[in-house]
């Protein structure tokens, strides 16, 4: 049975202790339902790790490995060369993820390393751009602009200055055969995205973007309307390489796109940019780079890329 | 060989299994995470067409299919994020303060 197209069988059991309205919980639901009760999972140290796993509870109703910041990308190598010993590597699906610290930063290395070596499973990152679970740090997934406890705005500071890492070309380099962005706002292309590259032999990977009012200082109501907003804005594109092809999925206008200030404005870790003052160069210096993110990518899928 | 599916580890008065291997699923749900709420969503069962979008988009998927078809959030687990409320295409989902 499927409601509002996502499978009826749940895999995290209530009582988690996840903030309220966490965008990550509602990732990690969407991941375990694609994932199916024939799978195991894997993850790193992170938001999800904590609030999953009160020991000696857990939420998890599939089976379940905890590994330490860097390596559930090596864990599910392990996991995987397992399953091919045995011949059973078709039956059982090995989805690995984290958040973005361990994605972007601590365990690069690791995933690297086991999209070289070709290993059969799937990597999920639940995207919500700082580290939340120890205090709001910046990583390398923090966009530009945002306040965290490590990159404070301030009357020197404008927050974080460095873009956030591109880390799906980065796999792309890997020559991985799928790797896909996507968003908990759209949660049956979330949905469809993470399948296809469970059902895709090899290293594939998802960004998956999740809301985190506690660090974004947002409403918690408002972490699903936030993460299509992203998409809206065309801050967070959704698209997919297939085979090293480009596939745009949304958005795919770049003159229809909403302004950036829409999306900014609605999350504490961007006043400093409303307050005391509007700093329209750098809200501008933000706008224009979305759009030129975005021209590229449209340009690689036109030009088959 | 060590029979490590069966090797318990004494610390203190608890008895841990090797690699702290918990054998329950779902344990979490022992606790009632409702008490941390202020607001409470209140569904309106008239203007519910059972499309399940709250249910989708829960981050407790705490949000039930009643027998009709429809849906209700299990206060239990319930925190009170606000989400169905705001994401509800007929806008049946209201948030009332919670009151004791």
């Amino acid at each position: 049975m499927a409601i509002a197209g996502l499978p009826e069988e749940e895999y995290l059991s209530c009582g988690h202790r996840a903030c309220a309205g966490c965008g990550a919980a509602t990732a990690i639901r969407l991941i375990t339902k694609a994932a199916g009760k024939n799978s195991i999972l894997v993850e790193s140290t992170g938001c999800i790790e904590v609030i999953s796993t009160p020991y000696p509870e857990t939420a998890w109703k599939l089976p379940w490995i905890h590994g330490a910041f860097e390596n559930p990308s090596s864990i599910a190598s392990g996991i995987s060369a397992a399953l091919k010993a045995k011949g059973i590597e078709d039956e059982i699906n090995v989805v690995a993820f984290g958040g973005d610290g361990s994605t972007y930063d601590i365990g690069l290395g690791h995933i690297s390393g086991a999209f070289e070596r070709g290993d059969n499973f799937t990597y999920i990152c639940y995207d919500n751009e700082a580290y939340m679970n120890t205090g709001i740090q910046r990583s390398g997934a923090t966009p530009y602009g945002a306040s965290t406890t490590t990159s404070p705005a301030g009357r020197e500071s404008i927050g974080k200055v460095e873009w956030k890492k591109d880390i799906i070309h980065i796999l792309a380099a890997h020559k991985s055969p799928y790797l896909a962005s996507a968003s908990i706002g759209y949660p049956t292309d979330a949905f469809k995205k993470i399948r296809k590259a469970i059902e895709t032999k090899g290293p594939t990977f998802v960004n998956l973007f999740a809301t985190c009012p506690t660090g974004w200082r947002s409403d918690p109501a408002k972490s699903i309307e936030l993460a299509k907003l992203a998409v809206e804005t065309g801050v967070v594109p959704l698209y997919e390489i297939i085979n090293g092809k480009h596939v745009v999925g949304m958005p795919r206008d770049i003159s229809k796109l909403k302004p950036v200030e829409e999306y900014l404005k609605v999350q504490g870790r961007y006043r400093h940019l409303f307050r005391p003052e509007k700093k329209e160069m750098e809200i501008n210096f933000i706008q224009e780079r979305v759009k030129e993110n975005l021209a590229l990518l449209l340009e690689y899928a036109e030009t088959g890329h | 060989m060590i029979d490590f599916e069966n090797v318990k580890l004494k610390i203190g008065d608890t008895e841990i299994t090797i690699g702290a291997v918990l054998e329950s699923n779902g344990s979490t749900s022992n606790l009632k995470t409702g008490a941390w709420r202020s607001m409470r969503p209140v569904t309106d069962l008239e203007k519910c067409i059972s499309c399940g979008i709250c249910w989708s988009l829960c981050p407790e998927g705490c949000i039930i299919k009643r027998k009709d078809g429809k849906f209700e959030a299990d206060l239990d687990y319930c925190k009170g994020c606000g989400i169905c409320a705001n994401e509800c295409p007929v806008k049946a989902i209201t948030m009332v303060m919670e009151e004791k």
